[in-house]
């Protein structure tokens, strides 16, 4: 009797492990960046030759920024939550338009010269805002994912939440799902407008 | 597993198998042609994991992402940052995970010791069964005249059914 006690409860307590184990999402990597100032970068705009953006421009304001790219799956999931989401909330939508030529791994980037890969990276987002419609303030892209280093960006679409000092506020890796958009982003973006 | 999540790990491959073509670029070609550096390369690289393809190091993998930062380590090397401050700049963004051994610190305890107290719970367990096992078979000496009997009737019975 005492020892099935035993068997049963070291089961028990294994099951428990793998139930939550199981569970977690093992791409969800906590952030060190989350607490920490924005890395700062200077980028050039989408469909605007003459005007750059950065960080730094937003100071003062809560504010979002989206990394995608046309090649990523999950992102065609995303989009048309986050059209919906940009008329509804307080906080700008900036989009980081993450290696749009050299992340797709159907095109050869060694062919591809500089500029070429500018050309085609700006001509495949524009495409993709046109059919799906543009929920940025504005795009900045990042040609060669670069700046895609600094901010830790290893999945893309991945989402971060910057608050009015310029910090850090939260970090969601994956597509928002209209439930995470009720239940972390929206929270979070008015805890921080208050 | 959802099939959003399902999709999220179809995307990750799918940005992740592909092999290093940025690896021809000629500024790349004249770092690898310096053997020290490549080593310190070889060295970092193993230490560190990549994130698409988590079992993997930078080393092994043939994500995109490894590719990055192998490229991000080789130029770093090349300005002459020591390993540390290459670790460094890698923990900064990625955190700890990116670290293929963890660290050995409070958090990270169980992880390291974890391992090592299983072993002695085990041993010690074993070693208590095994001592009371050992008295409790040496208590009984021979069989009683009773007992002996008993035994007799019951091995009769077994034989003639």
């Amino acid at each position: 009797m005492n020892r099935y006690f035993w068997i049963l409860g070291a089961f028990a307590a294994l099951a428990v492990l793998l139930a939550v184990g199981l569970r977690l999402n093992p791409r969800d990597i906590p952030s060190p960046l989350v607490g920490k100032p924005a890395p700062a970068f200077r980028l050039a705009v989408l469909n605007a030759p003459d005007k750059t953006f950065s960080p730094e421009d937003m100071r003062g304001k809560v504010w979002l920024l989206n990394v995608w790219s046309t090649w990523c799956v999950s992102c065609r999931e995303e989009h048309p939550v986050l059209v919906q989401m940009a008329g509804k909330i307080d906080a700008p939508l900036i989009g980081l338009n993450y290696k749009d030529v050299r992340g797709d791994g159907e095109l050869d980037i060694s062919k591809i010269p500089a500029d070429t890969e500018r050309r085609m990276a700006e001509q495949r987002a524009t495409e993709w805002l046109d059919d799906r419609g543009d929920p940025y303030k504005l795009t900045a892209m990042d040609i060669d994912g670069r700046v895609g280093i600094d901010y830790g960006v290893y999945g893309v679409p991945e989402t971060y939440i910057i608050d009015k000092q310029g910090v850090i506020r939260m970090k969601h890796t994956g597509p928002i799902s209209p439930e995470s958009l009720q239940k972390k982003i929206l929270p979070m973006l008015a805890e921080l407008n208050k | 597993m959802s099939a959003r999540a399902l999709i999220f790990a179809l995307c990750l491959a799918a940005a992740g198998i592909q092999t290093g073509a940025q690896a021809s670029s000629a500024t790349e070609a004249a770092l690898a042609a310096d053997p020290v550096a490549e080593k310190r390369l070889q060295a970092l690289s193993k230490e560190l994991r990549c994130l698409v393809c988590q079992n993997e190091t930078i080393a092994d993998s043939n994500a995109e992402l490894a590719g990055d930062l192998r490229r991000e380590i080789r130029s770093m090397i090349h300005e002459g940052r020591s390993d540390t401050e290459i670790v460094d700049f890698m923990v900064a963004r990625y955190g700890d995970f990116v670290l293929y051994r963890p660290q050995v610190k409070g958090a990270t305890l169980l992880l390291w010791g974890g391992p090592g107290v299983l072993l002695l719970l085990g041993v010690s367990a074993l070693f208590i069964y095994l001592r009371r096992r050992a008295s409790r078979v040496a208590d009984k000496g021979p069989l009683s005249p009773e007992e002996a009997s008993r035994l007799e009737a019951l091995l009769k019975e077994t034989d003639h059914p």
